[in-house]
C-alpha cells in the first residue's frame, strides 16, 4: 500500500521572490482540500532556528514540500541537521511553476515523477 | 549555524471526530492571517498525517462540540497542549487569541531572525575555505575540519558576495533573486562564469583583494594632492563601482577589505583551531 504524503507548504513570508499570486492560489487551493498538511511562515525561519519540526519532517516516509528550488530546501533541512531522504520526498517549486500545476502536484494522492527541466519549461510557457 | 534549539509554537487547526469544520474561505483567511504573523500551523483531521512534535507548545484550536480541558500533557511532560475554543471569532480575533496565549504562556514568538543567510551546499562544497578567508563578518567557521555556517546573524543581508567567490558554486542565499546563488539548477555557462572569475582575479595580480585595495589607495593618494575630498570620494566611488557590482559587495565590506596575509592566516587559523571528531 502506498504512503499518503505529508504535505509542508512555505508561505516565504519574509521575502517577494515566490510571485505573490502563486502562493495565495496554492494556499487557498491547499485549504479547500480534504487534506490535513503543515503549513509554515517560512522555512528558511526554522532552518535559521533549528527547529525541531524539521526533524519530524524530514522523518515523514513520504513527503512533499511546496517552497523554493529542490537545492535550496535540502540543504536548508540539512543546515537544521535534519537532512531529507533521498527518496520519498517531492519538491514542489513554488518559484518557477505555476498555480495550477504546483496545485495538481501538492494535491496528488501520490509523488509526482518530474523531469528536471520541466518546471523551467513550463515558466517559459506562462512568461 | 542554529541558533538555538527551541522549539516554536505550533498551532494546530483541529478539524477532526468531536469538532465542526471551518468552511474552506473561513479557514483559508485564518491560515492568511496567521502565516502573516509568523505563526506554523496544521491542519489536523482524523486521517491526515501531519508532523508530530516531541518537545515544546501546541496550542489546538477548534470548533468543539464536546466541551474539552484547557490544558493537557505529553506522558513524558515534554509537549504542553492548549486547546482553545474558536467558537465564532474573525481571524483577526483568533490572532488577538494566540498572541494573548503566547503573552501568557510566555512562548518564543515567531520572527527575532534575520532571512539572509548562506547555505552550503554540501554535494559541491570542497571545503577550500575562500568564503571564511572572504568574509569579513566571522560568519563561516570551521568544525572537525568541516566548514559551517557558525555566525549567521553576522552576514549582511543581501551581500551575496561569499557565494560568488566561491569557486565550485556552493554557496546558496535561498532568498536571492537569481541563480544559480538561489539554489536554482547550476548549469555549465554557471561554471563557465566561475572559471572566468579566477582569470580575472588572475589578470588583476592574482589577488582581487590587493587590486581592490591598490585602485582605492591610487585614488586616494592621486586626489590627497588635489585637496579635493569631494572629487577623490567621486572618483574612488567610481574606481570600484565596476568590480563591487560584479561581485555584489556591499560598501561596508569594500571598506574593510583585509590584507591577503590576514586573509590566509585567517583561514589557517580556522581550520588549525578545529577540533578532531570525538571518536
Amino acid at each position: 500500500m502506498s504512503q499518503v504524503p505529508r504535505v509542508l507548504y512555505c508561505h516565504c513570508a519574509y521575502a517577494r521572490v515566490v510571485p505573490e499570486d502563486v502562493k495565495e492560489a496554492v494556499l487557498e487551493g491547499l485549504t479547500a482540500s480534504e487534506l490535513a498538511f503543515d503549513t509554515v511562515a517560512d522555512l528558511c525561519e526554522l532552518a535559521a532556528k533549528g527547529d525541531p519540526a524539521l526533524k519530524q519532517l524530514a522523518q515523514a516516509p513520504c513527503l512533499k514540500i511546496a517552497a523554493c528550488y529542490p537545492r535550496a530546501v535540502k540543504w536548508l533541512f540539512s543546515a537544521a541537521e535534519a537532512p531529507l531522504a533521498t527518496e520519498g520526498v517531492e519538491f514542489i517549486n513554488l518559484r518557477v511553476l505555476n498555480a495550477e500545476t504546483a496545485l495538481e502536484r501538492l494535491l496528488a494522492p501520490e509523488l509526482t515523477t518530474v523531469i528536471e527541466a520541466e518546471s523551467t519549461a513550463i515558466l517559459e510557457e506562462t512568461a | 549555524m542554529i541558533q538555538n534549539a527551541a522549539p516554536a509554537l505550533r498551532i494546530v487547526l483541529y478539524e477532526g471526530v468531536g469538532s465542526q469544520p471551518l468552511a474552506a474561505p473561513e479557514r483559508l483567511e485564518l491560515f492568511r492571517a496567521l502565516l502573516k504573523k509568523g505563526y506554523q500551523v496544521t491542519r489536523a483531521l482524523k486521517d491526515g498525517g501531519v508532523s508530530a512534535i516531541q518537545e515544546g507548545l501546541l496550542l489546538v484550536l477548534g470548533r468543539f462540540t464536546e466541551t474539552r480541558p484547557e490544558l493537557a500533557e505529553s506522558h513524558d511532560g515534554k509537549v504542553t497542549v492548549h486547546v482553545r475554543e474558536l467558537g465564532e471569532r474573525s481571524p483577526q480575533d483568533v490572532v488577538a487569541l494566540v498572541e494573548e496565549v503566547v503573552g501568557e504562556l510566555e512562548a518564543k514568538a515567531p520572527g527575532g531572525w534575520k532571512p539572509w543567510f548562506p547555505v552550503i551546499d554540501y554535494d559541491r562544497c570542497t571545503n577550500c575555505m575562500q568564503c571564511l578567508s572572504f568574509c569579513l563578518f566571522d560568519v563561516y567557521g570551521v568544525e572537525n575540519k568541516k566548514l559551517k555556517v557558525l555566525n549567521q546573524n553576522n552576514c549582511k543581508t543581501d551581500c551575496p558576495a561569499c557565494s560568488r567567490v566561491c569557486p565550485e558554486v556552493a554557496i546558496l542565499f535561498p532568498k536571492y533573486k537569481q541563480g544559480p546563488i538561489n539554489g536554482d539548477k547550476i548549469d555549465p555557462e554557471d561554471l563557465r562564469r566561475e572559471a572566468m572569475k579566477v582569470d580575472i582575479s588572475a589578470l588583476l595580480g592574482g589577488d582581487i583583494y590587493a587590486a581592490l585595495r591598490d585602485r582605492s589607495d591610487k585614488a586616494k593618494s592621486r586626489f590627497s594632492k588635489e585637496r579635493d575630498e569631494d572629487r577623490a570620494l567621486k572618483e574612488r566611488q567610481f574606481c570600484l563601482t565596476k568590480l563591487q557590482k560584479q561581485l555584489d559587495i556591499p560598501d561596508e565590506v569594500l571598506a574593510s577589505l583585509p590584507t591577503m596575509e590576514q586573509i590566509q592566516a585567517k583561514a589557517a587559523r580556522a581550520l588549525g583551531s578545529s577540533e578532531e571528531p570525538a571518536s
